[in-house]
């Protein structure tokens, strides 16, 4: 029976059956951070259990740390505390840890990748809903919660239901100052927040075919944000690419043996999906949001719609139906996040930005995604053009992404943001989140007021 | 984990579609290492003002409206894996959820804390939340062996779906973890069997 990727990798890591209930899963990866894993450890060493695969987790402290005196000690008495348990945890259980002064730290969905530790066919959970990231290299990654953190860290193992299965592509080529955010946001809007609940996506199409692995990155990471569990894509010769001579992935002939198994992950022609969507690249325009949700998105030159039920994000955004967001006065921008803190979204930035100035109004922030990126900056010239811009370089953490360290978007304010929630408060009591491309974002930073990136192209 | 038992009670009746993670408990309340008194900051943002003062017009802050079961939206729980925004809502009194539709990652971490969402038709849901909204008094009934939810006063009821083994785990009160625990054997002859690399 032809049978999809994610079917694929689905039976692949079934360890056992439940009679009428969930499938036992074979878990690969496991990715844990210093939020959403002290309960699971506690819960662990109230029953006397231990890690059972330590190998197979791997550590970062990314969510609540700040962003600059990285060396120093962490100065907000709780975020130190929950930095100070994961070492802990990680030290007692023989868990690799990149810790805050590790040269590899870094968000756990950007270090993933650019370690090799992410590889095709895998099955990688991590107590972070933005785990899909990882479904650009063709594995099934997802996000679970605490109580699953700490089973996996039991058994290596999950219990879970089969999800249904979409497919959605995109053909063509992208317009001039679109890229993969835009196309995202695109098809989030498309879907709406709850399209996708109860479904796994597999992204297709000659669109995703010729972004890079970054790119491809950016797409999975926002899966969750129309309720898909996850998002993948079937690896290629990028990927392997990609992979190659990465720390953690297959080194020299090891390598040569696992690429003939990659290329056998691919959906057969006649699989049959759950709900398709086809999309065409050149109906994409650059996006932004205007509401409380990703699903709330428009292009960048058109009006607010005048939609039922939205009225309450409009009150809390202090916009209106029918107004236009282009050439609206925003103080601040934000670059970074696990959906784009990747070296080619600092390039494209610095290659927009060079030679010119931010506007006097904006308080642009720049965070990378891990050390390794922050060295890219430095070591291409990059840090340089994006100072003299006046962006603030900070150094790599989820930051102003959910705001749990101190930078954060005051009460009132819009900020137009690379990452990938607008929901209430969510960069900050109060605070205006408008989701956008880096392309926008900086050129936004440029202008001080929203910016339609095809007319600076 | 406690289990389940059937359910009367008044109910909270908070119509907002979309209610995400975020707004159950925000990042800046997940910084304990324990599941202690996240009730505390449910919906903080909603319930309470900057100066941290009781807002008036919000559900939680209106003494007519008290119990066990929380009547949502759609979409409830959307959002971010955060599974202390389950914790919040357990810790404040919480046993039961109804809403029309569920994130996905919130009906796990919910199961997985003895607490129900109960998923009910969005024609139902606008019935049960008038119904609530205009008589605070009104008795829910909430029967997870019948898979049932029914109004007292008029006996409009539905029917909810539970898969059959989470049924068994909240009525039994046990966890994924006891049975994952032990199976460790075969998960080794897993390993073995695919050379796990």
């Amino acid at each position: 029976m032809a049978k999809t990727l994610f079917d694929k990798i689905w039976e692949q890591h079934v360890v056992d059956s439940i009679p009428d209930g969930p499938d036992v899963l074979y878990i690969d990866r496991h990715f844990i951070h210093e939020v959403t894993s002290p309960q699971a450890f506690a819960g662990l060493n109230s029953r006397g259990i231990n890690v059972f695969r330590p190998e197979r987790v791997f550590a970062t402290a990314d969510h609540n740390v700040p962003t600059i005196d990285q060396h120093l000690p962490i100065q907000e008495k709780l975020s130190r505390l929950q930095v100070e348990k994961l070492t802990e945890n990680c030290k007692a259980h023989g868990i690799q840890l990149f810790h805050l002064t590790h040269k590899h730290h870094g968000i756990v969905h950007i270090i993933g990748p650019e370690l090799g530790i992410t590889q095709p066919g895998q099955t990688i959970v991590c107590g972070d809903s933005h785990t899909a990231t990882h479904g650009a290299f063709g594995t099934m990654a997802f996000g679970i919660g605490t109580s699953e953190v700490e089973m996996v860290l039991a058994s290596q193992c999950l219990m879970q239901y089969k999800p249904k299965k979409m497919r959605i592509t995109v053909d063509g080529k992208l317009g001039q100052g679109v890229v993969s955010k835009d196309v995202i946001l695109y098809i989030i809007s498309t879907l709406g927040a709850g399209g996708g609940t109860g479904y796994f996506v597999e992204y297709a199409g000659s669109t995703f075919r010729n972004m890079s692995m970054e790119a491809r990155m950016t797409v999975c990471n926002m899966s969750i944000e129309m309720g898909a569990r996850g998002g993948l894509i079937a690896p290629d010769e990028k990927t392997f690419e990609y992979l190659k001579g990465r720390l953690y992935a297959p080194q020299g002939a090891d390598y040569d043996r696992q690429v003939p198994n990659w290329k056998e992950l691919f959906t057969d022609p006649d699989a049959v999906f759950d709900k398709e969507l086809e999309i065409r690249a050149e109906d994409i325009p650059p996006m932004i949001t205007y509401g409380t949700n990703p699903g709330m998105g428009i292009p960048v030159d058109q009006p607010i719609p005048s939609r039922a039920g939205e009225e309450k994000a409009l009150e809390y955004m202090g916009l209106k139906k029918g107004e236009m967001l282009l050439d609206k006065t925003v103080n601040y921008v934000f670059i970074g996040s696990c959906t784009n803190a990747r070296i080619e979204d600092f390039r494209a930035v610095a290659g927009l930005v060079k030679g010119k100035q931010k506007a006097e109004n904006i308080r642009a922030y720049l965070i990378p995604g891990s050390k390794l990126v922050e060295k890219q900056i430095d070591d291409e010239g990059l840090r340089l053009v994006l100072e003299e811009a006046g962006f603030e370089i900070r150094q790599p953490g989820c930051s102003a992404c959910l705001g749990m360290n101190d930078d954060k978007v005051p009460k009132g304010e819009y900020c137009v943001s690379t990452s990938n929630r607008n929901f209430e408060g969510r960069q900050g009591p109060e605070s205006r989140t408008i989701l956008a491309s880096p392309l926008t974002a900086a050129a936004t930073a440029i202008n001080g007021k929203i910016t339609d990136i095809r007319n600076l192209v | 984990m406690e289990k389940f038992k059937t359910i009367t009670s008044t109910a909270v009746p908070l119509p907002a579609e979309n209610i995400d993670t975020d707004q159950i408990i925000p990042a800046r309340f997940l910084k304990a290492t324990d599941r202690e008194r996240f009730g505390d900051n449910l919906f903080r943002d909603w319930r309470y003002d900057e100066k941290d003062q009781p807002k008036g017009d919000f559900v939680l802050n209106d003494d007519k409206y008290q119990g066990s079961i929380l009547i949502a939206g759609k979409n409830f729980g959307s959002g971010s894996s955060r599974e202390h925004a389950a914790w919040a809502l357990v810790d404040y009194g919480f046993r039961v959820v109804v809403s029309s539709f569920f994130a996905d990652i919130f009906t796990n971490n919910a199961l997985n804390n003895g607490l129900l969402p109960v998923q009910v038709s969005g024609e139902f849901l606008s019935m049960i939340l008038e119904k609530t909204i205009s008589n605070p008094q009104e008795q829910v009934l909430v029967n997870l062996d019948d898979q049932e939810i029914k109004l007292l006063s008029s006996g409009a009821s539905a029917h909810f779906e539970i898969n059959s083994y989470k049924k068994q785990c909240l009525q039994n009160g046990y966890d994924n973890l006891d049975y994952l625990v032990n199976i460790l054997d075969k998960v080794t002859r897993y390993e073995e069997l695919t050379q796990k690399p």
